[in-house]
């Protein structure tokens, strides 16, 4: 590369690291005083750039005063419809386990989609260049758009803007104080009602922000808000979590990093072809994971202590009784007799129903009992699509054989992630999860010759004696059933015991002579395999794959299924994801809004129920004396 | 004395899920009173503190202040009707600096409680003075329990809710925390002090309440305690 280009790649970095930042710091204040993770913030950007779109389409494209007009009230709105998400929603949940709040932000993701592709559609909307700075300025005889001069300007400003906010004034102190221990901030009198609605509405505001300055460089599209709040994580981790000048580093490093990437193009090295532009897609969870492994608290971020005041204790689980048996005894025997009435659409329904009633028991046997959360569970489904594709139409073994494929995919993947993973706990690891998962994806995302790149597989049919439906639905069944059941079994086992006992007091486990992070890789593992083998068994109930069976929408969907379901029941995951199957079948059959009526009917649940649909049944049979309570 | 009750807990019962750890349990504070409640570990003073300043809920029995329930209001609506709670654990912003940690205390000036500024307060605590930009996190313990104590004074209280604070001080600094709250009570403060140190507690209080597995056992002036070898034999020797 020349010099020039270098300068270039430099000042392209520097002018794609602001809107980055501005998101990445948006969520990092929220999360220090909420310790919320809101997976909403994407959304929040993705609405800045669609409003701001269309109030310069309204104020004319070609009037400076309407440009950033247009700008400045869209992340305004966006500010206010930040307060009113808090206000409505988050505000109720404060007090609800971790997950559960992250159940709702979630649901405000599938609303906010809809809601946006009900009022601009799904076509991709691209604004105009800004008025008066259309033009492009020379930098060593290569041009440069003049505004992106003016975006390499705005991420340091903003970020001294920030630092004036919370180290000069009461409102930013009290933040500082809250984001330690929101708890004896209110005991000194402060209403922190107003403050964490403030902190939203700033966060929100600057999110919106973020959106609205790109609408000169990118279009507005419905599939922003996922790809930005896995960025925007990405930037958060690698700063360090509630550090808003690690976050301004870390956009700025991944920024310069993809842009050079992109600058680099195709390299030949030993007569291959390296194509660093397909690196772009993974740079920066590449980084993530470096980071992750070396400093697992962030560039700038401190080792972070437990807030106060938020502590969950999780209840014992109790062994599996007799009730808990003919339940499910019952439940078995009810999809046994399903077949009988002979109804078509039932069956591909069940089909479904018990695979990811499957893939949710593997996700809620990390979250729960192992106690690793997991925001990339997907990989290793996607992994057991592809293993047992690829071993079926490349290597030709017959189906009943490449279905263990599936389960050894995902078990070496999640052997190797997870060794990673185990290192860390709580947020971070979950973020490292995502980013194994995304790679992952992007893998399999561009690997075309291999993988079928973004068309994915096709031709995936069962063996002959499975060609009936009814068959191939009950070796199906049968399959997750055994797999369900083995999840119980470890739970119960010795190898459960240790698990529950490395999260719940990890010192302790350790003092007494339990090497915990050891137990929970193999948890991991064990996990991926099985999650692998409902992969696997997708794979060949739909005939075809493609990389959706590894993106983040797919582990999003799993960790809903589990949260729904609740967490501290075993059960919880079947009804999770039977009530999330059926519903998505259901609702999508009749709107196009799917998405929408989904959200809502979680967040629904969430403030009616914070203990998800398994426990709060096993809260109505306790109290109805069905239940024999355990002794406190 | 006279004076009505400054502050009245009639009654309480708290839990901590299923555990019952106040039982009935009554106590008054009036008005420019030291009044102690004394209690072994794990007696329930903490958890008296928490229910009175509303971080634990009252599942049962009233909390009054200055005549007005308070038993059912958020924890920072108690403090700004002038209740000041200095916690246990001492809870500094350990990120914050020492003028910082002050701020986040600071509310109006209040009719008919002393006002205080930093100034003052560093008059009271003359090495927090010496300190001002120092990060909470980097303090000792005892000046930790300083700055709490200032914290909470930045809130302007009428009555301040003590819990140990003699609790892991050097004996100097013990005699030092004594002389600190009789300035305090000379100010016009009424305080309610948790201890396990009868010593320390002789030097301050007015009264005294004994709590023993949540309920009260005793009640009485600390001269009349400070005589009755029997019930400090009973409920507070170790
Ligand atoms: N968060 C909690 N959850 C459950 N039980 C608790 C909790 N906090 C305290 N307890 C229990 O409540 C009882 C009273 O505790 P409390 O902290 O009020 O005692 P204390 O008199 O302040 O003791 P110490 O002198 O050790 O501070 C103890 O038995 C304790 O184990
Ligand atoms: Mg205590």
């Amino acid at each position: 590369m020349s010099l020039s280009n270098i300068v270039i790649q430099f000042l392209n970095g520097l002018a794609g690291a602001s809107s980055l930042f501005l998101v990445a710091a948006g969520l990092s204040i929220i999360f220090g005083v909420s310790r919320i993770v809101n997976f909403a913030h994407g959304s929040l950007y993705m609405l800045g750039i669609y409003i701001a779109y269309s109030l310069i389409e309204f104020f004319g494209r070609s009037s400076i005063l309407g440009f950033w007009g247009g700008v400045l009230l869209a992340a305004l709105i966006v500010g206010l419809i930040g307060v009113v998400i808090e206000m409505v929603i988050l505000r109720r949940i404060y007090r609800a386990p971790e997950l559960f709040q992250l159940l709702a932000t979630f649901a405000l993701v599938l609303v906010i989609k809809d809601v946006a592709l009900y009022i601009w559609g799904a076509e991709d909307l691209l604004g105009p260049r800004a008025p008066g700075l259309r033009g492009a300025v020379q930098v060593f005889g290569r041009r440069l758009p003049e505004y992106d001069l003016l975006l390499i300007v705005i991420g340091p400003v903003v970020l001294g803007l920030l630092w004036l906010l919370m180290s000069r004034t009461r409102w930013g102190t009290l933040v500082r104080a809250a984001t330690q221990d929101r708890e004896m901030v209110g005991a000194l009198g402060v209403n922190q009602t107003f403050l964490f609605t403030s902190v939203f509405f700033l966060g929100a505001f600057l999110a919106g922000l973020g959106g609205a300055l790109q609408v000169p460089r990118e279009p507005a599209q419905l599939m922003l808000d996922l790809t930005v709040i896995s960025d925007a994580f990405v930037v958060v981790v690698v700063g360090g979590m509630g550090s808003i000048g690690g976050a301004f580093l870390a956009a700025l490093l991944i920024a310069q990093a993809k842009a050079f990437c992109i600058g680099i193009g195709d390299v030949v090295v030993f007569g291959t072809t390296l194509s660093f532009t397909k690196f772009t897609l993974v740079v920066e969870f590449v980084i993530m994971a470096i980071v992750l492994v070396v400093r697992p608290w962030g560039l700038l971020g401190k080792p972070q202590a437990a807030q106060r005041g938020s502590t969950m204790v999780e209840p014992p689980l109790h062994p599996l009784g007799k009730t808990f048996w003919s339940v499910v005894l019952g439940l078995v025997i009810l999809l046994a007799v399903a077949p009988l009435g002979g109804d078509d659409y039932l069956l591909v329904l069940l089909v479904d129903i018990a695979i990811f009633t499957l893939f949710a028991g593997t996700l809620h046997f990390l979250m729960g009992p192992a106690g690793m959360v997991s925001f990339g569970h997907a990989a290793y489904f996607g992994l057991g699509c592809y293993g047992a594709a690829l071993v079926f139409l490349k290597l030709k073994l017959p189906m009943e054989l490449a279905i263990f494929a599936g389960p050894l995919a995902a078990g070496l993947g999640a052997l190797i992630f997870g060794w990673f993973c185990v290192r860390l706990s709580g947020v971070y690891l979950a973020m490292l999860t995502l980013a194994f998962a995304q790679i992952a994806w992007s893998v399999v995302f561009q690997w075309d010759e291999f993988t079928g790149g973004s068309n994915g597989l096709i031709g995936l049919w069962p063996s002959d004696w499975l060609k009936d439906r009814t068959v191939l639905y009950f070796v199906i069944l049968a399959f997750c059933v055994g797999g369900m059941a083995f999840i119980w079994r470890v739970v119960h086992a010795p190898f459960g015991y240790v698990l529950r006992a490395g999260r719940d007091s990890p010192l302790r486990a350790d003092a007494i002579g339990i090497d915990v992070r050891r137990f929970q890789w193999f948890g991991f593992a064990i996990a991926g395999a099985l999650a692998g083998l409902s992969g696997a068994l997708f794979a060949f109930s739909k005939g075809s794959i493609s990389p959706e069976t590894l993106a983040v929408s797919r582990s999003v969907d799993g960790l809903v299924m589990v949260l729904l379901g609740g967490v501290q029941t075993l059960t919880g995951p079947v009804a999770g994801a039977a009530v999330f199957t059926w519903l998505q079948d259901e609702i999508a059959r009749n709107t196009e809004y799917w998405r929408a009526i989904l959200g809502i009917t979680i967040l629904v649940i969430v403030l009616a129920f914070p203990q998800g649909i398994a426990g709060f049944v096993k809260q109505m049979m306790t109290r109805k004396g069905l239940l024999k309570e355990v002794a406190a | 004395m006279t004076t009505a009750a400054m502050l009245k807990i009639t009654g309480l019962n708290t839990y901590y899920g299923r555990a019952h750890i106040l039982s009935d349990l009554s106590l008054e504070a009036r008005r420019g009173e030291v009044v102690v409640l004394l209690g072994r570990n794990g007696a329930g003073k903490s958890t008296t503190m928490k229910s009175v300043i509303g971080l634990v809920a009252a599942a049962r029995g009233t909390i009054e202040f200055e005549g007005e329930r308070i038993d059912n209001l958020a924890p920072y609506r108690i403090a700004r009707l002038g209740l000041g709670y200095v916690p246990e654990e001492r809870r500094i912003f350990t990120e914050l600096s020492v003028m910082e940690n002050l701020e986040v205390g600071r509310q109006s000036p209040r009719d008919g409680a002393p006002t205080w500024t930093p100034d003052r307060l560093f008059e009271l605590f003359p090495n927090l003075g010496r300190m001002k930009d120092r990060p909470g996190g980097r303090m000792s313990g005892g000046e930790q329990q300083m700055l709490t104590i200032a914290r909470t004074l930045m809130g302007n209280p009428r009555l301040i809710l003590l819990d140990e604070p003699s609790e892991g001080l050097a004996p100097v600094i013990v005699e030092q925390m004594a002389k600190t709250i009789l300035q305090l009570k000379a100010e016009g403060l009424t305080v309610l002090l948790s201890e396990q140190n009868l010593h320390f507690s002789q030097m301050v209080a007015d009264r005294a309440y004994i709590i023993e597995k949540g309920r009260i056992r005793y009640q009485g002036t600390m001269a009349e305690l400070s005589a009755d070898a029997a019930v400090r034999e009973q409920y507070l020797s170790v």
